[in-house]
């Protein structure tokens, strides 16, 4: 086996300086009632090119977003992947280490996720960031657990119906035994009710959670939000999705949240059928030591030179156990590079005028979609790349028809909302052709694809 | 903090920020082919302050200069216990960047993505045939999450059986993770000294109908197969119990012996480890999970099914504990995964088992003579030295120190917290016995150091980017971002 490097000289070299015949001994700590007794069930061990030939068979019973007039949206999104991301992600000094536990020998991955720290911070005008989370959804769940944690005797959260569904399902899990009682903010024009929320706001709640955009890309007002939440003396969270939206919407830092969650796999990270991404999170200075998950800081070596370490390791499972501030040990490492790298590539312009281009589209498309007869926008409320639409005929048979078409047209809102049974949540891109919108257009009027 | 040193071969790199110039950009965005528009002016953002300016080059340079001061699995020989730091295959990179792969959308229709769903499928079904577990759920993000899930797994089952119990045994041996992992599910975790291996006197003395799981990792972090688990197991199973069983050491015990065979109720993989998906610097990971039949109910939506219609994400599960994240798992280390199962086979699989045991073994009889052992138990794919036979006040960390001098990453230290200055060595299978010699000598040479010249050890390393860090003064006065002065 090619990545089995022994021969059977070595071997038998090794067994004589263990002083055991063969190699079968070493395992005679295992009862024999807890062996297996037959060869695994699986197949047998393929060459190189026969396992990538039947690999390259099952790719290719699926279809890349390439192939179609894709709109699809709802958490994940199709964007244009630099070629520099790639070729320095694949450098296996990177992507072959594990955590940075000695910082003498990783200071590369040091530095990357300083900077990265860094970046989310000014991306989401908050003071300290994190060095990443499993996904937004996990990310939406920790800060939750964490303004309970931080709320003191607080036992409820406020979640707006807006929030992504599998944000609030994730949270949900979390929570599940952890006598904490979550509460649905409903809707008023796909933004969270603020006169609602104003009502259901008591001191007991420990958190206020928002999507910023949320899961109908609607720009929700955050600074009214966070003044009604910070008057009942809880904390906002803002839960982000889809983070390119920041480049050209106001930071909900600026706006007054107190924790930013989010999404971080539309900054150079693939599709990959919804794994992995990345989940940021961001809090104000007050909050830094009990965030959860891995933090890199600054400090000095012996000889006073620039350096990097892990820090405020107290507050995690591998020191404080039970009474870690999470569970979380891993962090989301290669996913850390692709982001920094793609906004290092980007920079304050390149993101904003991407931004601008994810906009000016998504608003080309709700302009011509908002004009067929048997459609309607649905919420009138600014957005960014997404949006809904309410369509006359069944979403399911819209869909159906457009998918032969070559398009596929967004994501049905009708399981997650029941008020919404004729919604589909469209989502354009910088990836989507003025041609591919004026395909969807006239496919939804009836057209030929 | 702008450093004076000039770049060429010295060993420096500004941050990112530091290197910005206002007007430079790295990426040329596609022209606009519909009409300029912007949201009202009220609710947009100025700039992002103080971001990055760069071009290309200058990104480029900056992390290829990065990497080369790390070192990985591919750089050198990586034994860090608990963490089985295989080498990671490159047609595994290869096939998780298929296009096939990387460019579907979770929301397309399932009839359309059939080839992720039956990998998906197959891997699920892999996984179950070596762990013995006839369900298995590949949406926990890693391991930690994995335990979590099997553990909500465990009290819902409780719960749904009318029984609320209170408390998780956990051996003083475990991950960290394991008490983190059981007070997230709203546990109280009694903590069981173990002699090296986990009696089932130690269990008994304090299983009660308040228990509701025991969670044993196995073999154990010393690298001892727990040799009475099947009695534990039927003594938990008795009071109404389940065991979970921690599979971060799963790469002893493939084709030798299957956890869902021998009592366990849920186990989680790592990927990571076992199955050669790479660290990436600290993840992605993956942590799939197995289960007993009872448990299934309980698994997290949605799962893969084979149905009529051809493969499905099933999603109807009333009794599920829910959703733990975005979607259905970490798919392109999964892919990753199963390209390594493809490679290797079951015989391979039982191979690189025997494999990391053997050299395991053989890094112990190479140093024990120099190095206290304190379990002298027969040990699987890990040992754990602890310092006491060091000379001169030389610790732990001075070995560990000593050993990047040496060209070498170090291995986990001062874990298990049992072993006094714990030094554990896992070398896994895909080490040849030249690099472990090699390997042992410097150990050797460093206990030579440490009774004539232990100031080699105290002053190391000093062949790395760095001297030892301050790593008080960063907890003291945190300095987490880059800040302009």
């Amino acid at each position: 086996m090619r990545y089995l490097p022994h021969t059977d000289v070595d071997v038998q070299q090794m067994l004589d300086q263990i002083g055991v015949s063969k190699i079968d001994e070493l395992f005679s700590g295992i009862p024999e009632d807890c062996r297996l007794q037959r060869p695994l069930d699986l197949n047998a061990a393929g060459s190189e090119s026969e396992v990538l030939l039947f690999l390259r068979e099952l790719a290719e019973k699926n279809s890349k977003v390439s192939d179609w007039d894709a709109f699809l949206g709802g958490g994940a999104y199709n964007h244009f992947i630099p070629a520099v991301v790639d070729q320095l992600v694949s450098r296996s000094e990177f992507y072959t280490a594990y955590t940075p536990y000695q910082p003498e020998i990783s200071q590369g991955t040091l530095q990357a996720i300083f900077e990265f720290q860094t970046l989310i911070c000014q991306l989401t005008g908050m003071d300290v960031a994190n060095a990443s989370m499993y996904d937004g959804a996990s990310a939406c769940a920790e800060a939750v657990l964490l303004a309970i944690r931080a709320g003191k005797k607080r036992k409820k959260v406020l979640l707006s119906q807006a929030l992504p569904p599998q944000y609030r399902e994730t949270t949900a899990t979390y929570c599940r035994y952890l006598d904490i009682e979550l509460v649905d903010i409903p809707l008023q024009n796909g933004l969270t009710n603020q006169v609602e929320l104003q009502t259901l706001l008591d001191d007991q709640v420990a958190a206020v959670v928002v999507g910023y955009p949320n899961y109908f890309g609607q720009i929700e007002d955050l600074a009214t939000i966070a003044e009604l939440t910070h008057a009942s003396g809880a904390r906002l969270v803002a839960a982000v999705p889809e983070p390119l939206a920041l480049a050209l919407y106001k930071s909900p830092g600026e706006l007054g949240a107190d924790i930013v969650v989010g999404e971080g796999q539309s900054f150079g990270i693939p599709l990959s059928y919804g794994g992995p991404g990345i989940g940021f999170f961001a809090v104000r200075k007050k909050d830094m030591r009990v965030l959860p998950g891995r933090l890199v800081g600054e400090t000095t070596d012996k000889d006073g030179k620039r350096g990097f370490v892990l820090t405020l390791a107290t507050r995690e499972q591998h020191i404080r156990r039970e009474k870690a501030t999470s569970n979380i040990c891993s962090n989301q490492g290669m996913c850390v590079l692709m982001v920094s790298i793609y906004l290092a590539l980007h920079g304050k312009q390149g993101l904003r005028q991407l931004a601008d281009v994810n906009f000016a589209k998504a608003s080309y498309a709700k302009e011509k979609i908002a004009q067929l007869k048997g459609f309607s926008v649905t919420f009138p409320g600014a957005s960014f790349n997404e949006f809904v639409i309410t369509c006359s005929e069944p979403v399911a048979a819209l869909k159906k028809r457009l998918e032969q078409g070559g398009i596929l047209a967004g994501i049905s809102l009708g399981r997650d909302y029941s008020d919404l049974e004729n919604g589909l949540l469209i989502c354009v891109t910088e990836q989507n052709s003025r041609e591919q919108i004026d395909r969807l257009v006239s496919a939804l009027a009836g057209g030929e694809a | 903090m702008m450093s004076t040193e000039g770049r060429g071969l010295v060993l420096n790199e500004n941050l990112l920020f530091e290197q910005s110039q206002p007007g430079r950009v790295g990426y040329s965005v596609a022209g606009l082919d519909v009409p300029a528009v912007t949201p009202d002016s009220h609710l947009i953002r100025e700039d992002i302050s103080d971001f990055p300016e760069l071009s290309e080059v200058d990104v480029v340079r900056h992390y290829t200069r990065l990497s080369t001061w790390n070192y990985g699995v591919d750089s050198g020989f990586y034994p860090l216990g608990s963490c089985t730091m295989k080498y990671n295959p490159k047609i595994n990179e290869v096939a998780a960047r298929l296009p096939g792969f990387t460019d579907i959308h979770p929301q397309t229709p399932e009839a359309l993505n059939q080839g992720a769903l039956e990998l998906m499928y197959n891997l699920q079904r892999d996984l179950g045939e070596i762990s013995g577990f006839p369900a298995i759920t590949l949406q926990p993000a890693a391991g930690a999450q994995g335990e979590f899930a099997g553990m909500l797994m465990i009290r819902a089952w409780q719960e749904a059986r009318g029984q609320k119990r209170h408390k998780v045994i956990i051996p003083d041996t475990a991950h960290g993770t394991n008490p983190a992992s059981s007070a997230l599910c709203g546990y109280e975790v009694i903590t069981v000294a173990s002699d090296g291996i986990l009696s089932k006197e130690a269990v008994a003395a304090v299983m009660d109908d308040d228990v509701a799981a025991l969670m044993v990792t196995n073999p154990n972090t010393l690298g001892l197969f727990e040799a009475d688990i099947r009695e534990i197991c039927d003594l938990v199973h008795e009071r109404g119990g389940l065991v979970y069983s921690d599979g971060a050491n799963l790469n002893a015990m493939m084709g030798i012996s299957r956890p869902g065979d021998i009592g366990i109720d849920v186990m989680h993989f790592n990927l990571h480890k076992t199955f050669s998906t790479p660290h990436g610097g600290g993840g992605p990971g993956s942590g799939p999970v197995g289960v007993v039949d009872k448990l299934k109910p309980f698994m997290p939506v949605p799962f893969i099914v084979k149905g009529d219609g051809g493969y499905q994400l099933e999603y109807n599960c009333p009794q599920s504990i829910g959703r733990l994240k975005s979607f259905y798992g970490h798919f392109g280390i999964l892919v990753r995964a199963y390209s390594y199962i493809l490679s290797m086979g079951g015989e391979g699989l039982k191979r690189a088992s025997e494999l990391a045991v053997l050299n395991a073994n053989y890094i112990r009889a190479r140093l024990e003579n120099e190095y206290d052992l304190p379990n002298k138990q027969r040990s699987l794919h890990e040992v754990v030295f602890s310092e006491d036979a060091l000379q001169n006040d030389c610790h732990t960390l001075d070995v560990a120190k000593r050993l990047i001098d040496y060209g070498y990453h170090p291995p986990t230290i001062y874990f298990p917290l049992v072993v006094h200055g714990a030094l554990m060595i896992e070398p896994t299978e895909t080490e040849s016995k030249q690099t472990i010699d090699e390997f042992c000598d410097a150990l050797l040479a460093i206990a030579a150091e440490s009774k004539n010249n232990p100031e080699l050890l105290k002053q190391a390393p000093v062949r790395a980017k760095v001297r030892r860090l301050d790593e008080t003064a960063a907890a003291r006065k945190p300095k987490l971002r880059w800040e302009r002065e």
